[in-house]
Formats: C-alpha cells, structure tokens, sequence
C-alpha cells in the first residue's frame, strides 16, 4: 500500500472540497464563487501532474491501482470500486484537469446563479476524471452517468436562446446511449462475473469460446453504438450540433475538449481493449462511418454562416479522423487517435474560448456581419489565426502530428482508404481559412471599429492552450511516452 | 392442539400496539369537543407507530414462531414486510402532520385513526398464511382506504376518486374472494401451506379451475396492485386523494398487495411445472405492459399527482419483473426495491404536498422557479426524481440494478430491454419537474415555508435515498442475513 495508489481517488474527488466551500458562500457573491471555482479546479491539476510525474511508462496494465470490494450479487458476482491509470487515460485525465481550469476561467462570463453554476461545473469534473480514472465498467457508467446529469443541467440553465431544446435532446440522445452501455454491462457481467478492464480483457482472451458469438456480438455492438452516439459518429450527431451552438461557453469548451473525448476514449478502452478481434471484422464499417464524418463534417462546415456552427461540423470532421485511427487497429494508428483527441481537445477547447470571447463584444457570430476585426482586436485576431492553423493541421502544431499518425496508420493496412480520407485536410485548409478570414480580414464594419481587445483574464487562458498545442507539435515524445507501452500490449492482443 | 390461553399471544405484540392505541384513540376523540386541536391525536399514532417498530425490531432475534393453527406467523420475513409498512405509516403521518392547511380538516381525528387501522389491516395481511386472514386484512385495509380517499367530502374530486376507489376496489375484493374459494372447493383447507400440498394430488380433470382461481386472483391483485391493464382507476384516485393519503396509497397499500401475491405464490408452488411457467407468462404480461403503459402515459401529464399515479404503475411494473422470476433470490431484491421506493416516494409526495398547498394548484407549472424560492427543496426534489429515473449514485438505481442482476439469472431478456428502454422514456417526465423547478422563473419569490415534521420526513427520506445509493450492498446484505 503506497500513497500513489490513493492518486486517483484523491483526484477524481479533490473538486468535491470546492463545492462544499461553496456552499458555505453566501448567494449574492459572485465575485467570490468566481475566485473559488478556478482554485477549485487547481488541486486535481496539480495532482494530475504529480501523477503524470509518477507514471511509469515502462508498465504494463494499471497503475496505482486501488481496489475495494463494493457490491456483490452473489459470492461470484462482484463489482470493486477499483480506481487506477494507465497510458490510455493519463494523457486524458490531464487534459481534464487542464480544460476544467481554463474552462473555470473562462467561465467570468456566467453572470447569473454562480454558486449553483461551479457547484455544478466541479460536479463535471468530477464525473469527468472518474470516467477516466475508472478501473470498471461499472464506475465508469457511474461516472459517466454523473457528466449527463450535471452537463444538463449547465447547458439547460445557462445556455443561449435554444437551451432547453439542446438540453433536453442531449439528455435523450445520451440516455440512449447509456441504456446500451447498461445493457451491455450487464449481459457482460452475467457472462463473466466481474466488469474490471483486465479480467474482462483476460476473459475474452481465453474463455470468451464456449459464448454463443451473437450474443458477444450484441454485446459489442450495443457498446459501439453506445460510444457512437458520444463522439459522436454520423447518423447520430444531431444533438451535438445543437449543444455547440447553445452551451455557454465554458461548458462548450468542455463539451468538445472532454466530454466528446469519452466516446473516443470508450471506443478504445472497450472496442479495441475488450472487443479487439470484433473490431477487425467490422473495421471496414468503421472506416466507412470515419470517412463518411470526415467529409461530411468538412462540406457542411463550408456552407455553414455561422461560427459555431463551422465549429461543430469541423469537430464531427475530425471526430471522423480520430476514428479512422482507430479503425486502422495498429500502434500507430491508434496512437493518432489519442494525439487526435487530447490535440483537438485543446484546439477546440480554444476556439470555443475565442468565439465566446467575440460573442461578448459583438453579440452576433453570424460570418457575413463580422469581419475586419483584425484592426481593432488584434489580439485575439492573431490567436484565432493560430487556433485555425493548428486546427487545419499545419506542422508543428499539435493538429498535424496527429492527423498524420492517424492517416499513417490507415496506410500501413489500407492505403487506398487513407487517402481518400485525406481528401478532409484540404477540405479542412479550406473551411478553417474561410471562417478565420471571413471573422478578421477585409474591410470593417463601422459598428465594430470601437470594440475592445482582449483582457488578461481572456488571453493568458489562450496563450497557455497555444503553448501546449505548439509543445505537442514540436515535442510529441511528452504525449507519446505514456501511452506507447499501454497501445503495444492491446494491439499485440487483437490477433485474429 | 393448543388452547388458546397456551398460545405466545406477546408475539402479536406490534399488532396489539396500534388495535390498542387506535381503540383508545377512537373514544378520546369522540369525548373531544368539535373545536378542540387533533393534533395531538396524530402525534400519538405516530407513537403507537414508533412502539410498534421499536417491538417489530426486537422480535428479529425471536425464533419463528406461529399461532392460531398458522394463521399467525413469526417469521424474519412478516417482520421485514412489518418494518417497510411501518415506516411508510410513520412518514404518511409526519407529511400529514406537517400540512399547515390539512385537507381534510373537519375530520382530522378520523383520518389518523383510520391510517392506523389501514396499517393494522397491512399488517395481519404480511402476517398469515390463512386464506381467510389474508382476506379480512386486506378488507380492513381497503376499507379504511376507501374513506381516507374521499376523507375531504365537500370537494368533488375527492367525492369522484372516493367513489371509484369503492366500486373498484370492491369488485376486485370480490375477484380475489371468488378465486379464494376455488381454492378451498378444490383443497378443503384455508391454509396456505397445506393447499400447497393438496393441490398437487389434484388430478388433472380439476386443472381448469387452479388456472381459474389463480387467474381470478390475480385480477383482483392487478387491481390492487394498479398494474396494467387493470391501472384506470390509478390516476383519478391519486388526484383526488389527499396528498399524504396518495403516498400512503403507493406505498403501504401497493407493498401489501405485493406481500400478498408473494404469498399466494406460495400456495400454488407445488403443482405442476407447466402451471407455474404459465404463472410466470401472466406476471410477465403485467409487468410489461405496466412498465409501457405507466412510462409512456406520464409523459403527457401536466397534474404532478397524476403523473406520479402513472409513475407508480410503471414501479409496479419493475417489481413484478422481479416477481416475474418466480425465483426465491429474489425475495430481497423486491423488499430491497420496496424500501428504497418507499423513501423516494414519500420524499417527492412531501414536495408536491408542500408546493400544492403554497400554490394551490398541483399543476407541473407550480413547480417552476422551486431553486430560486427554496434551493434544498428543490435539491431534494431532484435526488427523490433522479432516484425513481434511476440514475446512478441513487437508490433507485440500485434497485433497478438488482432486479436487472436478478431477471438476467433467469434470461428474461426481452423483459430488461423493456425495462431499460422505458426506463430511459421516464427520463422525459421526471426531468420535466427538473425542468420546471430549475430552468422557469417563478411566479413569486417567497419561499416555500417548510413545517418542521415535513423536514425530519423529507430529511429522512433524502438521507435514505441518498445513503442506499452509496451503501446499496449493506441493505442488501442485512435484508439478506436476515432472511436466512
């Protein structure tokens, strides 16, 4: 028993002590539950970073795990709150804990109700570092249940004009999708006793032959779809769009930096983690659905007038990309995917952050009544340049590297695949461009010529993202020495 | 034989509690003067309720016993059914207790006593295993239910609900009596356990009429139990109720009906293998189309007791899944589900009982704005909703999570897939009171003023719900040891 391997928990629960401070605040202060919602959310980043700094990427399996016995159905039903991290989540839960805090910043721009508001957001993040640090099926539903209930209730009550219609479809669609994970869960759990990520792994391996196939096939399948309905993949992503355009911004910022990220993240930790062989029958499927989000994000992001909604079918395109890595099932491949997800969760963390920035000042984010803004916001003009260049992957930023892992792994299996897939780059060149210039060059309305630039509060939150896209992009070994390890020993398990 | 004097008459002792404290009650209100406070009276059951319990508890650690030829029994699983009825007969009492305006104020003295001998009647009928004990107890029950429903007779509603509550729930008592004397034209004896024994020496020429009593019964348990598709008169009757006296409906009266079929369950266990699958193809109908009824109709109520009717039709639905199964694993799961409903159910009745009687309307619309006039009241509002959504850390959840375990034991597949996809439909029209309470700006800003029984009701009920879902396996092991 060492310290470590309480980490975890003391994470995933540490945002718990801000909400009780906040609670204690009177209603009215909210300057007050401002300063303490951000210090709230720096203890799980400052022990994230301790357990980034103890990570051992040379391990096999789970870390700092903790194990105690929870539930038990009968003497061979058991369910542990097992807590522990591997490569697979590490990059992630540190990703968490840095979006909550310059979410929590960003976040000066919720004017009403803020005791209930961080009280909720610290409920997020706890849900959201749960999902990650979960060692279960079980605690992950849990956990992932948590984020549903309290991202409802953000998005529902500080949201924009359509709030409650967003709120209302993401519950729905979400709901949905956690009656097939519980679904699956459960057959899985009648079928094997336990829900814990490597015995279920071990299971498949070596006793999964006696199972009628189809019902393994339902069982992943519901998982997938599960999963799918989180990326979200396309025929399932009405309701993101709807919850880019009508979250508030920090929520948004947390919303396609993390919350979409889970869906990637349970595609690989179930998918490829328990389901390997499975995903290799249907990987032609998963690469069709992945070139279908690419291109079709790309096209309509084109047409789109509007910013966010640029935004929102930009992230379905590159959701697709992420799942074209995987779909390819090698080290490199899905190595792309995880580039792709904490990369675009930084990406789109701050894009989100700019276009709630100009929303504030200009109370529209329609593209033909912007523009010019170049002139008299310079600042955030330059920073939307740079979020745009990573986001259209350009090198040495961290949308590039990732892009290209993921790509390169297609290749190495099916080359033809991959490169109509990288047909969304151009696609992707193009739409950016047009958005970015479309907001700060050509002429200026006179309307905007008075608009002031960005505050610290605004830029030193945008500069700290730059900072790690440019990191990722320039030093990729940081990401990719944690999770090497991890990738290795699930794809050599695949087989088949 | 034994003489009646040899009998261990002490083991009725919770029984002769409230007979005792309700017959006294009845004379002392009579010599009371009209203007005089009932309040008092109202404290003293909730006493004679307390004493009650605290006597049920420590009769865990007497051995089984029985009296009466049977008709009387001891066992760990009467006392459990005794400890749910109790605390649902405690917290109806606080919530009543704790109306300002009460509903039914001319007849206040009436309406504690009659609860009393509802929750007598619950309790000789979780007790027996005697056709005939199991009948007169559910009459006294039903009987004083029928009054406590139309307890407030100048209004119509009341009148209305009163009424099909009487004719209903009349002709379901007579359902269940008819199919009780097949029982006893085929077995000659009124007791349980040997009509278990007789009924399988039955030849099979008599086969039509076990089908038949057995059928007959359940319809009148349908009835009862308000599960599809005898559910109709659910909803009207729930309006219409005073509101404690709808929790006390779903609560206590639906775990008696369930106590009930359990019971009955048990006289036909014996037979033949074919009959009870078909038992199980019957329970398997009710719960499915409770669960899709109950579910889908909530979702377009606007009168929160209404919807909180179709919501308990649909938990009717659940618990028979359990049922369903036929399997005596389940036993705790369903008292483990009974108990955890129990606390959600009283904790959300006592909001709308509150918010009715503030707003005078028990429209959803009432609710709106409930964060901005008193936060913990919506808070805990919205625990007791997450938790009948069954959503996790609650108690619900768990219980749905048991059941599902439990269902899953004996493959009833297709019968979870309902359960979860109209689990998921109920998200609809519980966070519809969500909605209201923390997305609408209320009409005035006073908060609700909150008595101090409807807080230790709503307090105990939060902390229930709340400490199940984190701690589900210690309830779950306890009710377990204790049956063994």
């Amino acid at each position: 028993m060492t310290w470590s391997q309480w980490l975890p928990t003391l994470i995933t629960f540490s945002p718990l002590l801000g909400v009780l401070v906040i609670w204690m605040t009177p209603r009215e202060k909210a300057t007050l539950h401002r300063m303490m919602g951000i210090w709230a959310t720096i203890p799980p980043l400052v022990l994230a970073w301790i357990m980034y700094s103890q990570f051992d990427s040379t391990y096999v399996g789970m870390q700092m795990k903790q194990a105690i016995t929870w539930i038990q159905v009968a003497t061979f039903w058991k369910i542990s709150y097992s807590m522990g991290v591997d490569g697979l989540s590490m990059p992630l839960v540190f990703l968490t804990g840095l979006i909550s805090t310059l979410a929590a910043v960003a976040s000066f721009l919720i004017r009403e109700r803020t005791k209930q508001y961080y009280s909720l957001f610290l409920l997020l993040e706890v849900g959201m570092l749960g999902v990650f640090l979960a060692n279960n099926l079980f605690l992950f539903f849990i956990f992932f249940e948590i984020t549903l209930v309290a991202a409802f209730f953000l998005v529902g009550i500080w949201g924009y004009f359509d709030k409650e219609k967003a709120a209302n479809q993401f519950l729905l669609y979400n709901g949905l999708g956690s009656g097939f994970m519980l679904l699956a869960m459960i057959a899985l759990f009648r079928l094997t006793g336990t829900l814990d990520y490597l015995e279920v792994q071990m299971w498949m391996q070596s006793k999964a032959s006696p199972v009628s196939p189809t019902l393994l096939w339902i069982i992943f399948i519901s998982l997938l779809v599960a999963f799918a309905i989180k990326l979200p993949i396309f025929p399932f992503h009405t309701w993101m769009l709807r919850m880019h355009v009508e979250a508030p911004t920090p929520i948004v910022m947390i919303h396609s930096g993390i919350l979409l990220k889970m869906g990637a993240y349970g595609l690989l930790r179930f998918g490829v983690g328990w389901f390997g062989a499975y995903m290799k029958e249907i990987a032609y499927i998963l690469i069709a659905l992945g070139l279908i989000n690419i291109l079709y994000g790309a096209v309509l992001a084109f047409v789109q007038k509007e910013l966010k909604r640029v935004l929102a079918y930009s992230s379905i395109s590159h959701m697709g990309i992420l799942l074209l890595g995987i779909a390819s099932l090698t080290t490199i491949g899905l190595q792309g995917a995880i580039f792709q997800a904490v990369s675009h969760g930084l990406i789109s963390a701050l894009m989100f952050f700019i276009v709630g920035s100009l929303y504030e000042r200009t109370k529209t984010t329609e593209l033909d009544r912007l523009g010019g803004l170049a002139r008299s916001m310079p600042v955030l003009s330059g920073i939307l340049m740079v979020a745009g260049l990573a986001l259209l992957g350009l090198p040495g930023l961290s949308g590039f590297i990732s892009e290209f892992l993921a790509f390169l792994g297609l290749f190495q299996v099916h080359p033809e695949w991959a490169a109509v897939g990288s047909i969304g780059l151009v696609l992707a060149a193009v739409y950016t461009l047009r958005a970015v210039l479309k907001t700060t060059f050509g002429p200026i309305k006179d309307q905007w010529m008075g608009l002031e630039d960005i505050q610290i509060k605004e830029w030193l939150p945008m500069f700290i993202l730059v900072g790690f896209i440019a990191l990722i992009g320039v030093y990729p070994k940081l990401l990719e020495e944690s999770i090497q390890v991890t990738l290795y020993q699930m794809v050599s398990k695949i087989g088949g | 034989m034994q003489s009646m004097s040899d009998m261990d008459w002490g083991i009725m002792a919770p029984e002769w509690v409230i007979a005792i404290a309700c017959a006294l009650l009845i004379v002392v209100d009579l010599f009371l003067k009209n203007t005089a406070s009932r309040r008092w009276i109202g404290f003293l059951s909730l006493l004679a309720v307390g004493m009650a319990g605290g006597w049920v508890i420590t009769q865990f650690r007497h051995k089984s016993a029985m009296i009466l030829d049977g008709a009387y029994i001891l066992a760990p699983y009467t006392l459990i059914w005794k400890i749910i009825l109790l605390t649902g007969a405690a917290l109806v009492l606080l919530v009543s207790l704790g109306q300002e305006k009460k509903e039914y104020e001319p007849h206040e003295g009436e309406y504690y006593y009659l609860l009393l001998t509802a929750v007598l009647g619950g309790m000789i009928v979780v007790s027996t295993a005697d056709l005939i004990g199991l009948y007169t107890g559910l009459e006294l029950l039903s009987l004083s239910s029928y009054i406590l429903v139309g307890i407030q007779k100048k209004k119509n509603r009341s009148n209305e609900a009163a009424w099909k509550y009487v004719v209903l729930g009349g002709v379901s008592s007579a359902f269940i009596l008819y199919g009780m004397s097949f029982l006893y034209g085929l077995t000659g004896t009124t007791h349980v356990g040997e009509i278990q024994k007789q009924l399988s020496q039955v030849g099979s020429s008599y086969e039509a009429y076990v089908y038949l009593s057995f059928f007959l019964m359940m319809v009148g348990f349908g009835f009862k139990l308000a599960s599809a598709p005898f559910h109709t008169w659910a909803p009207d009757v729930y309006q219409g109720a005073p509101t404690p006296i709808t929790s006390f409906l779903a609560i206590v009266s639906k775990s008696v009906t369930f106590a009930l079929v359990l019971i009955v369950y048990m006289a036909y266990a014996g037979p033949y293998g074919e009959f009870q699958e078909d038992m199980i193809i019957l329970f398997m109908i009710m719960a499915t189309l409770s669960m899709i009824i109950g579910n889908t109709v909530a979702l377009r109520q606007t009168n929160v007791k209404r919807m909180m009717a179709y919501s308990s039709i649909a938990h009717a639905g659940y618990v028979l899944v359990a049922v369903a199964t036929g399997n005596q694993i389940l036993i705790p799961i369903v008292f483990f589900y009974l108990f955890v409903y129990l606390f959600m159910t009283i904790g959300v009745f006592a909001v709308i009982a509150l918010v009715a009687e503030q707003e005078k309307s028990e429209d959803l619309k009432a609710f709106a704005g409930l964060y901005h006039r008193s936060p913990l009241l919506a808070l805990s509002m919205s625990v007791f909703l997450l938790s009948l959504a069954g959503i996790p850390v609650t108690a619900g959840f768990f219980g749905k999570f048991y059941i599902i375990m439990g269902a899953l034991e004996l493959n009833h597949i297709w019968l979870i897939a309902v359960m979860i996809v109209t689990t998921i439909i109920s998200y609809y029209y519980y966070f519809a009171v969500i909605r209201q309470m923390y997305f609408r700006r209320p009409a005035s800003s006073d908060p609700v003023r909150v008595s101090w029984p409807m807080k230790v009701a709503i307090g105990i009920s939060l902390i229930a719900t709340m400490g199940i879902g984190i701690m589900p396996q210690f309830v779950l092991e306890t009710l377990q040891s204790l049956l063994r």
